[in-house]
């Protein structure tokens, strides 16, 4: 019994003293004082030292896209940074071209702010906020496609171009122990301000597709942030051909709404691509673009009907009703939103038709 | 061990007796950071540092804490404990004072934690019943034999970077390879003086 006593004493003394020695260091010596930030040679904050950039501009509500949460994995928090930063670190380096390196873009949640900074970020950033919002509408479109609508709740308004994202937040569920931030093309349009529209996939094993797909219904409360992107609709008088498979029909839904509201009248192609019919959503809302507006034609593609879905359109994926029919001119702007394998080929088959590189825009998820 | 004398104990744990060479201790930090010479100058300069630290830290927690309460056995636990925080302790203070070091450590210095020669030191310190001044002059000559073993091994690296190596045993392979000839090197010290 003494022995257990003494030994649980000893250890717990032990122990003590290290943990009072690392909290006095921790106060003492991990203590950078106040520092300046000041970004675009313009806006300057004051922020505690020691901590990452990323973490010191979200606590002065500046939001840099961030999927991974600050953990280095995700390499979406890439900033310009032309002082005080220090050397690039070892974590940093598989996510920094040669280009990045010569121009100073470092991973801002990596870079701790220990001395005053100045940076640049792209003034769009300034826009991002965070929401609240209440699930509205939370309905299957397919067997593995949710669409949400979230109402904002907290009084402010979204302003965002046609193509963009948001951040949305599964907070701590199940077996998910800690915060993720996962990217969402917003599917709305861009005139209401009030309340976006998602449409999420459910992936075997995903943290956030789980959340929407398992435990989210209407009425919960959900955070977002947003809107991030240069994913969007260019002012131009020119062809636009839209590329789709499964989810990536969000941002291209929102795109057609601004066309709808801005009365744009280009001469405009959407390519959708689905395996069977079941996956197939939205049929009456082309429908409804279709009698709209007056040069839009909407081609949807199975690559796999089964015999029951009767299916008199196209057969093939998306590449092979481009090769059939597109008439494709070097002006033609393309706008794609799909998986890499799919944006990958898809970019080559519009190269074929002698569409122009530079005028092949893309929403790649990874 | 009264008869040896700390100096004795101090080159022999550079050449004879070496952490790496000898005890093949510490190596995962080893085969990873021997990349290049200028790192492994100061992640050898950081083993030391820490190894020198904890020796005399775990020899006073040894032997006026464990020894007089009879808790020998605790050992184990005590000197990762000890290890674990001193290298936290370090850590902050590279950052804040010596951030060049920092910087070029970078990920590796966490991982002077797991080093088991830092441990591997503690547990013969005891095994060997070494004195204070023993200890000390063990410590740091261990942490230099350290460091002399990761700075031959990242200079032989690049030289090698060119070489003709089969594919199969390109990094940790071939490194492993070259450990063990450099041991046999390091074997022709050993009639000089033996400390085991």
């Amino acid at each position: 019994m003494y022995n257990i006593l003494i030994t649980v004493a000893v250890i717990t003394g032990i122990t003590a003293v290290l943990a009072l020695i690392l909290t006095w260091a921790d106060v003492r010596i991990a203590d950078y004082g106040e520092r300046k930030i000041v970004i675009n040679n313009d806006k300057e904050l004051v922020v505690e030292g020691g901590n990452t950039l990323l973490s010191s501009l979200i606590a002065n509500e500046i939001f840099i896209p961030s999927a991974c949460g600050g953990k280095g994995t995700c390499g979406y928090c890439k900033c310009k940074v032309d002082s005080g930063a220090g050397p690039v670190l070892a974590t940093e380096l598989t996510y920094l071209s040669d280009s990045d390196m010569k121009n100073n873009v470092r991973l801002s949640c990596q870079v701790k702010v220990k001395d005053d900074m100045s940076i640049q970020i792209p003034e769009d950033l300034f826009n991002v906020k965070q929401f609240k919002g209440a699930i509205e509408i939370a309905k299957d479109i397919t067997p593995t496609i949710k669409f949400l609508r979230i109402k904002i709740t907290d009084g402010q308004e979204i302003d965002f171009k046609a193509g963009q994202y948001v951040q949305l937040l599964a907070p701590p569920y199940g077996d998910s122990t800690e915060e993720v931030f996962r990217a969402y093309s917003i599917a709305s349009s861009s005139f209401e301000k009030n309340f976006i529209d998602l449409i999420i996939g459910y992936v075997d094993g995903g943290i956030l597709t789980t959340y929407v797909h398992k435990h989210l219904s209407e009425g919960d409360k959900v955070t977002f942030n947003g809107p991030y992107g240069d994913f969007y609709l260019q002012e131009s008088e020119v062809d636009v051909v839209l590329v789709a498979v499964g989810t990536g029909m969000a941002p291209i839904r929102s795109i057609l709404y601004e066309m709808l509201h801005k009365k744009i009248d280009r001469n405009t192609i959407f390519f959708f691509g689905a395996r069977t019919k079941d996956d197939l959503f939205m049929l009456d809302e082309m429908k409804m673009f279709e009698n709209e507006l007056p040069r839009f034609r909407f081609i949807p593609c199975l690559s796999r009907p089964r015999e029951e879905d009767n299916w008199q359109g196209h057969v093939g994926r998306v590449n092979d009703a481009i090769f059939k029919y597109l008439e494709g001119k070097d002006s033609t702007e393309a706008y794609l939103c799909g998986s890499a394998p799919m944006i990958d080929s898809t970019v080559n088959a519009l190269i074929d038709k002698g569409i122009l590189k530079n005028n092949i825009f893309y929403d790649k998820f990874d | 061990m009264e008869g040896i004398n700390p100096l004795v104990i101090f080159f022999a744990s550079i050449f004879t007796s070496n952490m790496i060479l000898a005890n093949f201790l510490g190596m995962c930090s080893f085969i990873a950071v021997s990349k290049e010479t200028k790192t492994s100058l100061g992640l050898g300069q950081a083993v030391t540092f820490v190894l020198t630290g904890t020796t005399i830290l775990n020899y006073f927690i040894y032997h006026y804490l464990l020894v007089p309460f009879g808790l020998e056995y605790l050992r184990f636990i005590v000197f990762i404990i000890t290890i674990a925080a001193f290298v936290q302790l370090v850590e902050m203070i590279v950052e804040r004072y010596l951030p060049t070091l920092y910087y070029s450590l970078g990920i590796f210095l966490p991982l002077i934690t797991v080093n088991c020669a830092i441990l591997g030191v503690a547990i013969f310190m005891v095994i060997r019943d070494y004195n204070l001044l023993q200890s000390i002059a063990f410590g740091i000559g261990s942490g230099i034999g350290w460091m002399l073993a990761i700075v031959a091994m990242a200079g032989i690296r690049q030289k090698i970077k060119r070489a003709p190596i089969p594919k199969g045993l390109e990094g940790a392979g071939i490194t492993l390879i070259i450990t063990g000839m450099m041991a046999l090197a390091f074997i022709g010290f050993s009639g000089i003086v033996n400390i085991q």
